[in-house]
């Protein structure tokens, strides 16, 4: 008698912890969403899935006026080398944050930067790259943004490893830093090299 | 150079941080009195050093100092100095070191005026808030450097988004942080409490100012920043239930729900482990808002430059923080014990079931909101918006809006029902003819006639208890008077309030349901008329400002051939970023604002224009003053002021001793 | 006893508050809730007739048009493999251009033209809404399988 009174008074006190427990357990299904919807996959600025290990899209964008520069096509980037395909403008700060390792790694000669210059006026472009120095050997020029859309630019700047069959083989959203640079971009290149 | 002293000053911070969450919190387990007042100059002190940093940020984007990164990308030096002081927080990085800020101000309130606290309770609480710190901190130095350099600099600015380069956003994310972070207050009460293991009335009545005060800050932000919304984005509406706006709005439902159970807590001893329950998630709700908007896990119309790195950290941020007080929740709330009885119908009844329609309204907005993300997860793209709210939340609300006429008339324990209902025929007389008078005035749906009835008994409600209180007409003139200086100034406040309530209804029922619209072209010389107004294009000029340039309209508007206003609405294009803007233009009457906006020209010498009639939309803003105002008359209160009476010892402890 | 059956009865109202606050919810979800579709899934037929719906992509590059009216606006939302042409009368978002991400909202006509209530464009230059990004992804997968363009 008193036993299953003592029972049903433990089923209670169960049942009221149980109650306690409700938040956090709503909140463990709340913070799995969360984690889901953080994968990076979903992230709509990356979209190298499609890209990468595809054939550069087929274009031909014309020199950039003010500079001494040939202009770019797909051609180019079949030339049997690895080459860094860099999307760039004048407008944009995260390219002049960048500028100074496209400057040094065209010093050092390893591999050819071909530039696009996206959504921006010539004279702009070419003054800036008169201030600041060229570090490309090739500029297309994307004045409405027409080749960025194919390439699936969504930001400036973008960066691309091209091997030397065309194709994409790495795709670095935003500016390079130190960091992509040697850690991964180099290393990179290497390997495609070898 | 001062760049670098404001990014040690946030490293200072940090430390100092470190020691006021562990020193405190040991002493107060081991009942050590040195160690428990550590808290109180380090809580100072970490506001300095915090100032100190933000102070060096500000002084960049004063001088325009272009080698900051930061400043490089949202600032330009033919900005306004207005916008170059607001552009400091006008982007991630300076925001959250805002955030930082006022967490270290409140912090330092709470050290300043909690003097008469009980120590090992103030310790504990400092201690709380000096964790929270050590998590923004951490994420301010690690992951948003704001004193980050670039080199060389670039000649100019990238300029601010243009749609923040506006008095309204300058202030609206201090307000609304103030309100976010102020409920960082109440969270740390509740966990100092849990740590304790004990909840009662002084308890309750040492938090109530700090959420009220949040409160305040967080009604006023968002009306700010809907009010932003409705004058910058040139579409006439205030509310669009945006993801940004709904993460904004949960905090506010759960922190109203929060200052009313914590007056049960304080005057019954009742509703003990749901008010702890109601402080975690209206402070975690307002975590979640800034993880939501910095993460890019939803999509909105504004929302800052994402970075799913950053959404792991403040992920992390959350789980510790959310998860580790829920645990704790989880564990010491069943020990609390409960307070005191009371039949259904009575004041605690009302708050409960006040409580109750406030979380249930949260919950699906939180759901509307989210959304998108769990049918994202059964691979299907959706998106929820103001209809669904409509049918959902307003439905919720109606009952509440009711029954708060009812509430403040219902005495602790029991009422009899059927009195309160005889005091509120007055009321009930008033909503019937304020319907039928809408009704009169305002062919169209049915829904809306009667939402104004309900507004009218609402405000009829509050002022017939105000006056019953102070025996207005019932007395002498004088009487009445003398009654209503001695009246506590937390029933002011709750009446202020309550009518502001009402007010912002029928400001937000009218402009939705009456409101007229008009778009079309129109040549200089050509009229037309919108809602018995009568708009003249005069002329269409081009102006040059800092950092824009402005097409601008010139629009009189005259009613029955007597001149009304002029207007000039704008379309700008800020021509460092390229970005277009429309600036509209509003003459606000007491019952409603003409609303005009421009479009494109269509190249054959016509403007397109866009006219709207609002009615009553000033109200919504005036409603949102008066219930802000009646918050701040409320805190004003001798009862409530910070710092009241003693704490009693509890006749729990104190039996358990004997 | 009392101050159990106090418990109950809250723990029921609040219970019965949920419970129609779920179904209120899940009826509002049905009704309510648009759905995100993507040219190609247009022309697929995806989206169920006479429902309002999300249509996004980019604005394709030279087809913006207005008509006579000043005020009606025609182009094309395209996700480089398939156009649907749209027509929305009103004012342009201020960020609306040729070439960017563009969601609207609206129907599907008669004749295959999408009539847009409501056109939102937003933000700056490196801004795409997740959707419009998405559906290009998919698009972009199923161009490159076609061969170059």
């Amino acid at each position: 008698m008193s036993a299953t009174a003592k029972d049903t008074i433990k089923d209670g006190i169960v049942a009221r912890r149980l109650i306690y427990l409700a938040p956090i357990l709503f909140f463990v299904v709340v913070s799995g969403y969360f984690l889901w919807g953080l994968n990076p996959e979903r992230d709509p600025r990356v979209l190298p899935s499609v890209m990468i290990d595809k054939p550069a899209p087929e274009f031909t964008a014309g020199p950039l006026a003010g500079t001494a520069v040939p202009g770019l096509a797909t051609a180019d980037l079949k030339s049997g080398q690895v080459t860094l395909f860099n999307v760039f403008a004048s407008w944009c700060i995260p390219c002049r944050a960048e500028h100074p390792f496209l400057m040094d790694l065209a010093q050092r000669g390893e591999v050819a930067i071909f530039g696009l210059n996206y959504k921006n006026k010539p004279e702009e472009a070419s003054a800036w790259l008169r201030d600041l120095g060229n570090p490309y050997t090739r500029i297309g020029t994307d004045e409405k943004g027409r080749i960025g859309i194919d390439w699936g630019v969504s930001g400036v700047p973008e960066t691309f490893v091209i091997d030397g069959t065309g194709r994409i083989r790495y795709r670095h959203w935003g500016p390079i830093d130190k960091d992509a640079l040697e850690r991964t971009i180099l290393p990179l290149i290497e390997e495609l090299r070898g | 150079m001062i760049p670098e002293i404001g990014l040690f000053a946030l490293i200072l911070a940090l430390a100092v941080a470190l020691v006021q969450g562990t020193l405190p919190m040991i002493g107060a387990a081991r009942g050590h009195d040195a160690w428990m007042a550590s808290a109180v100059p380090t809580a100072i002190l970490q506001l300095a050093f915090a100032l100190a940093a933000f102070l060096a940020l500000m002084h960049a984007y004063v001088t325009s100092d272009f080698t900051v990164v930061n400043v490089a990308l949202n600032s330009n030096s033919a900005m306004p100095m207005l916008y170059k002081i607001s552009a400091t927080w006008g982007n991630h990085e300076g925001s959250m070191l805002l955030w930082v800020v006022i967490l270290a101000v409140f912090g330092a309130a709470v050290a300043l005026f909690g003097g008469n606290l009980p120590p090992a309770l103030r310790a504990r609480v400092l201690s709380v808030q000096a964790w929270i710190a050590i998590g923004f901190l951490t994420f301010s130095l690690f992951t948003s450097n704001p004193f980050e350099r670039v080199f060389p600099p670039p000649l100019d600015g990238n300029d601010l988004n243009p749609l923040l380069q506006d008095p309204g956003l300058a202030f609206h994310p201090p307000m609304l942080y103030m309100g976010y972070v102020g409920f960082s207050i109440a969270f740390s009460f509740a966990i100092a409490a849990l740590i304790e293991g004990r909840v009662d009335a002084a308890w309750a009545r040492w938090v109530r100012p700090w959420t009220l005060a949040a409160w305040c800050f967080l009604t006023g932000g968002i009306a700010l920043g809907s009010w932003w919304a409705y004058y910058e984005l040139g579409w006439g509406g205030w509310w669009f239930w945006d993801p940004v706006e709904n993460v904004s709005f949960m905090p506010w439902l759960m922190g109203t729900a929060l200052l009313h159970s914590a007056i049960v807590v304080e005057k019954r001893d009742a509703l003990k482990s749901w008010t702890i329950l109601l402080a975690i998630l209206t402070f975690s709700l307002s975590l979640i808002g800034t993880f939501v908007v910095r993460s890019g896990l939803l999509t909105s119309v504004h929302a800052f430059a994402t970075d799913p790195e950053r959404g792991l950290f403040i992920l992390a941020l959350l789980v510790v923080t959310i998860g580790g007080s829920l645990i704790l929740y989880a564990v010491r709330a069943p020990a609390l014990k409960a307070g005191g009885l009371f039949a259904p119908v009575s004041r605690e009844g009302g708050l409960i079931l006040n409580n109750l329609l406030l979380s249930v309204a949260c919950a699906t907005v939180f759901l509307g909101t989210m959304y998108p993300l769990i049918a994202e997860t059964f691979g299907y793209k959706a998106t929820v918006g103001a209809p669904f709210f409509n049918l959902t939340f307003l439905p919720i609300m109606t009952p509440l809006v009711a029954a708060m006429a009812l509430g403040p008339f219902l005495s602790w324990k029991r009422t009899d029902l059927a009195g309160v209902v005889g005091r509120l025929k007055f009321a009930f007389l008033a909503a019937i003819l304020a319907t039928a008078i809408t009704l009169y005035m305002q062919q169209g749906p049915v829904i809306p006639v009667l939402a104004m009835g309900l507004a009218v008994w609402l405000f009829a409600g509050a002022v017939i208890e105000w006056s019953g209180r102070i025996k207005l007409f019932q007395t002498a003139p004088g009487d009445s008077l003398r009654r209503a200086i001695g009246l506590p100034r937390s029933a002011h406040g709750m009446t202020l309030a309550h009518a502001g309530m009402a007010v912002v209804i029928a400001g937000m029922v009218a402009s939705s349901t009456w409101k007229v619209e008009e778009i079309l072209i129109m040549r200089p010389g050509d009229t037309t008329s919108v809602a018995g107004y009568d708009y003249r294009l005069e002329k269409v000029e081009r102006i040059k400002g800092p950092n824009y340039i402005s097409d601008t309209a010139t629009i009189t508007v005259t009613r029955d051939g007597k001149a009304v206003t002029e207007q000039k609405p704008e379309k700008r294009i800020y021509t460092v970023q390229n970005t277009p803007t429309t600036e509209a233009a509003i003459y606000t009457t007491a019952l409603a604002d003409l609303y005009t906006a421009i479009g494109d020209p269509d190249g054959k010498g016509g403007q397109t224009v866009r006219i709207f009639f609002e009615p009553l939309v000033p109200w919504i803003w005036i409603g949102s003053l008066m219930m802000m105002l009646g918050g701040v008359i409320s805190l004003s209160d001798r009862r409530l002021r910070v710092g009241a009476p003693r704490r009693k010892r509890p006749p729990t402890l104190a039996a358990a001793q004997a | 006893m009392t101050r159990k059956r106090r418990r109950m009865v809250l723990v029921l109202a609040g219970l019965t508050a949920l419970s129609a606050a779920v179904a209120l919810v899940l009826y509002g979800l049905k009704e309510t809730v648009t759905f995100f579709y993507s040219p190609s899934e247009v022309q697929a037929g995806a989206p169920p007739q006479g429902r309002a719906f999300r249509l996004g992509g980019l604005v394709e590059e030279g087809s913006v048009k207005k008509q006579g009216d000043g005020l009606t606006v025609e182009f094309s939302i395209t996700d480089m493999a398939v156009s649907v042409p749209v027509t929305y009368r009103g004012i342009l978002p201020d960020l609306f251009r040729e070439g960017q991400g563009v969601i609207t909202e609206g129907d599907l006509g008669t004749d295959g033209t999408f009539v847009a209530r409501e056109v939102l464009a937003k933000h700056d230059e490196t801004y795409m809404p997740r959707e419009v990004a998405d559906a290009l992804k998919e698009s972009g997968v199923w161009r490159d399988e076609e061969g170059s363009k």
